[in-house]
């Protein structure tokens, strides 16, 4: 980055201000906000660097609304210690990039919006976007917007709080975000199915999503990735189904999983406390995070497509790989190159979906699409509204693709 | 009767075209998709919000998506309005046609295309209704979550148009939260698929977008939709209250506690009574409010999740509680709860408000709402979806007696401030259409509009999809200018 500049505005109206010289001028601004995960997405040229890391504190939270306001600079961790003081949670299970990116600083409420970050529990709770219900933001006009509000349901107008979520900063500086927050749940146990290959495994878990138990996380670590668990699995490939809720009836839920499951291989349960080390694990991809210098991939595909996919690019390149989300979301190691083409072209074959580039070196992520390249309508229609939101195209440019 | 809201001037020189329009489309669709005789056009010239009523200029029903985009290039090469509807069921008035507009239907188009149990998913053309969904894949274990009241007619196009919701969205979210992809014809005639069956694609959210639009980005001819495991069992259960206050403290407190049922519909005395009357689902009448509270699971969990509401309603001296003790039962205390708009229907003419408001302010808008209509010499009962706050109030009165009516629609509009003063919004589920139109500037700034506006025009700059809809009419010159350069839309009648 070019940055001559680091501002950091501690007011919606100073950010407004800035926004708007900033538009006068035709001056560019790289928008952030704890900088954890500015090495996703394709590199940002700008002539000032906004840090909305002093736009901090949650503004609004009576828990039994479940629902939190706060400003977008507000660190995550004070946002989940104020949801811990009273037994609720965000929904959306956060990844935690710093690990598999060697990132450092501390990630806010807003960045986590911003770049739409899910983990586990989007498979039965939804992504970032679906708890998002208001923002306020300043746009690249630099006039101050407020869009959605802080109920639950509401329709009132074109639901631009879904097009803020996942824009990563280049449609508007988030100023404020609202979003619905859950009571943690009283009880969590993991169903483990051991020794099951990926094809079995992905029909496991869509048996498992089949039931009525209500499993709120399902993933598969083959052996190449379960033994980094520790002797957890006993270096055998593991699938872990979550259960969630009152005790009593994960309880009930849990016998009814290992009675369902125990026809497909050797099961054992996981109490509270090893539960939530290894879904943190998948969570911030800890099976990667060691060998930084490896590409990694995010590919989200149809659940049943995602074995069949690293299936195919094992016999083309070296990769490893462990699925999420039912085996639809599938984390892929590179051993060498990114090999973007070979990917795209399996991910395509086998359905559609996307693949994100989540690490790799600033080069490589400024010569290669980082994220999935649209169909030229939807491509067309993205930039129209850039260009509605940002006509100048100053903020974030090149963030999400090529600025034009 | 004067009405209070305006539609749009409608473009003359279209209506003196009729002729020859309703040539050109009967080269682009076949003859039994075409709607032109006066008498026919009759049950499209409004929907469920039924005060206003305009005859359109023709309707199409175009049983393929090719044929949906033939219609909508032809509309835009020639300037003509395009009105888009599902099954006719809005309430806000989001199907309403105008006199130069050509109604594009999607009732034919009602096929389930494909089930895919392992993904989860179901690919649905935008007519089938919401229910046949669910029915489809019921002996299999599954269903699909939303759940509007009028979910035996309403179309899945039509709940995608409004984002619809329905009493189980407290736990399963509504239309948005459960919809992966859609196939979409533009203003100008393109097809375009956006999402599918990957989770979350990268860029920007046009998906989230679309839904809600209310016809105004595209007409939606194909959704894939979320399939869930259903649960193993639920229960309904009444619960009788002395005040509608403690009622709706109760609901704070099972929410704060850390339950989320299934759902919490909450019903005053003059909706029992009405619901009551009709659907005889032996609610108690000797109380002053209700909550169907609804559980799910196994018995185990039922039982454990019950005890503890049971608990919570005592605090606030509930004095029924009455457990469904069948299936039978249980559908009958859902059908008294799904006629409510009907049973309301047989008895006075009625208005359905739909804010939603925070959990916390709901016992003080009851009250204040009672105050307003009573002000208006009106009466009021309330049905609605007290787990999330969004409220129903029906507003009784004779659409014979001009003046009443004008009165239940002032007396509306003062319960929808109400609901924005009190941190809420005008609308929960049922869409703004023109029902709610001019209200907008309550709840938004100038530049709130201006840059909703612009999104609009990026997927249809001259404003022919639906134009009379959602944005009020004055304030549009000028906030926005297709790609031309041209300002679109025009002066309101």
């Amino acid at each position: 980055m070019s940055a001559d500049a680091i501002l950091n505005p501690k007011t919606e109206d100073e950010v407004a201000r800035i926004v708007r010289d900033a538009c006068e001028a035709g001056r560019t601004l790289a928008v952030s906000g704890g900088g954890t995960r500015s090495g996703l997405g394709r590199p940002v040229e700008a002539d000032t660097a906004l840090s909305l890391s002093k736009l901090s504190g949650v503004t609004n939270y009576d828990p039994s609304e479940l629902v939190m306001a706060a400003r977008a600079g507000t660190p995550l961790a004070e946002i989940e210690a104020a949801l811990a003081a009273n037994n609720q949670m965000l929904t959306f299970e956060p990844m935690d990039h710093r690990p598999l990116l060697g990132s450092e600083g501390a990630p806010t409420i807003g960045g986590l919006f911003a770049a739409n970050v899910s983990g586990p529990r989007r498979l039965s709770a939804g992504a970032a976007r679906d708890s998002l219900l208001g923002v306020r933001f300043v746009n690249g006009s630099g006039e101050i917007v407020k869009t959605g509000g802080r109920v639950m349901k509401n329709v009132t107008g074109l639901d631009l709080v879904k097009l803020m979520a996942g824009s990563w900063g280049t449609l508007g500086v988030l100023t404020e975000v609202i979003f619905k927050v859950l009571p943690r749940p009283e009880a969590t146990r993991t169903v483990v199915v051991r020794d099951l290959n990926d094809a079995e495994a992905a029909e496991a878990m869509a048996s498992a999503m089949a039931m009525s138990v209500e499993v709120s996380g399902a993933a598969h670590l083959p052996v190449s990735v379960s033994y980094k668990f520790g002797d957890l699995f006993d270096g055998q490939a593991a699938t872990v189904l979550r259960l969630e809720g009152l005790d009593a009836s994960v309880a009930v839920r849990s016998e009814r999983l290992v009675a369902e499951m125990g026809r497909r291989g050797a099961v054992s349960v996981l109490n509270a406390q090893a539960s939530a080390k290894v879904w943190r694990d998948i969570r911030d991809v800890m099976p990667f995070a060691a060998q930084r210098t490896k590409p990694v991939w995010r590919v989200s595909v149809a659940p049943s497509a995602g074995h069949q996919l690293v299936a195919a690019l094992r016999l083309q390149t070296g990769v490893d790989a462990f699925y999420d989300w039912q085996g639809g979301l599938v984390w892929l190691q590179m051993e060498a190159d990114p090999e973007a083409e070979m990917l795209r072209k399996y991910v395509k074959a086998l359905g559609g979906g996307h693949a994100t580039l989540v690490r790799a070196d600033a080069a490589t992520r400024a010569a290669l699409p980082v994220f999935e390249p649209q169909p030229a309508p939807l491509e067309a229609l993205s930039r129209r509204i850039k260009q509605q939101f940002d006509p100048r195209g100053i903020l974030n440019p090149g963030r999400m693709t090529v600025a034009p | 009767m004067s009405e209070l809201i305006a539609f749009l001037e409608p473009d003359r020189s279209v209506i003196a075209r009729r002729a020859a329009i309703i040539a050109d489309l009967a080269d682009l669709v076949p003859a039994s998709s075409l709607i032109t005789d006066a008498r026919e056009l009759v049950p499209f010239d409004t929907d469920a919000f039924v005060s206003y009523r305009r005859m359109p200029l023709a309707v199409v029903l175009p049983e393929t998506t090719t044929e949906v985009a033939a219609v909508l290039k032809y509309c835009n090469r020639n300037g003509i309005p395009v009105v888009p509807r599902g099954a006719g069921t809005s309430l806000s008035g989001g199907a309403i046609p105008q006199e130069d507009a050509i109604v594009i239907g999607v009732s034919k188009m009602n096929r389930i295309l494909e089930v895919d149990l392992p993904n989860r998913c179901a690919r649905v053309q935008a007519g089938v209704t919401n229910i046949s969904i669910s029915q489809t894949v019921e002996a299999d274990g599954f269903f699909y979550a939303p759940d509007p009241s009028s979910q035996l007619a309403c179309t899945i196009g039509g709940n995608i148009g409004m984002n619809s919701g329905g009493a189980h969205c407290l736990k399963y979210g509504v239309t948005t939260n459960n919809l992966l992809g859609v196939k979409m014809v533009m203003f100008d005639g393109s097809i375009v698929e956006i999402g599918g069956k990957a989770l979350d694609a990268p860029g920007y959210d046009l998906l989230g977008l679309v839904c809600g639009s209310e016809g105004q980005l595209g007409i939606v001819t194909e959704a894939t939709v979320r399939l869930i495991a259903r649960p193993e069992g639920a229960r309904p259960v009444l619960f009788g209250f002395p005040s509608s206050v403690a009622a709706g403290a109760c609901v704070t407190d099972i929410i704060g506690a850390g339950i989320i049922p299934v759902a919490i519909e909450f019903m005053d005395k003059p909706a029992i009574e009405i619901c009551e009357a009709f659907a005889q689902a032996g609610y108690p009448m000797d109380v002053e409010a209700l909550l169907i509270v609804e559980v799910e699971g196994s018995d185990a969990e039922m039982d454990a999740m019950l005890g503890r509401i049971i608990e919570i309603a005592r605090t606030h001296g509930v004095k029924t509680i009455r457990e469904s003790q069948s299936a039978t039962e249980a559908a009958l205390i859902w059908k008294g709860r799904k006629s409510a708009f009907g049973a309301t229907g047989r008895i006075a003419d009625y208005i359905c408000m739909d804010g939603t408001v925070p959990l916390g302010q709901l016992s003080h808008v009851l009250e204040k709402t009672s105050e307003i209509v009573a002000r208006y010499g009106l009466r009021v009962a309330n049905v609605f979806h007290a787990g999330d706050g969004n409220m129903h109030p029906l507003i009784l009165f004779d659409a014979n007696d001009p003046d009443e009516s004008r009165k239940a629609e002032m007396a509306g509009n003062d319960i929808l401030k109400l609901c924005v003063d009190a941190g809420g919004c005008l609308t929960g589920e049922h869409g703004v259409g023109i029902e709610k139109r001019d209200l907008m500037r309550h709840q938004y700034t100038d530049a709130d509009l201006a840059q909703q506006m612009r999104v609009r025009a990026a997927f249809d700059p001259k404003w022919i999809l639906n134009p009379s809809k959602v944005f009020p009419l004055d304030g549009r010159n000028g906030a926005y200018a297709d790609e031309t350069g041209e300002t679109a839309g025009k002066t309101a009648a």
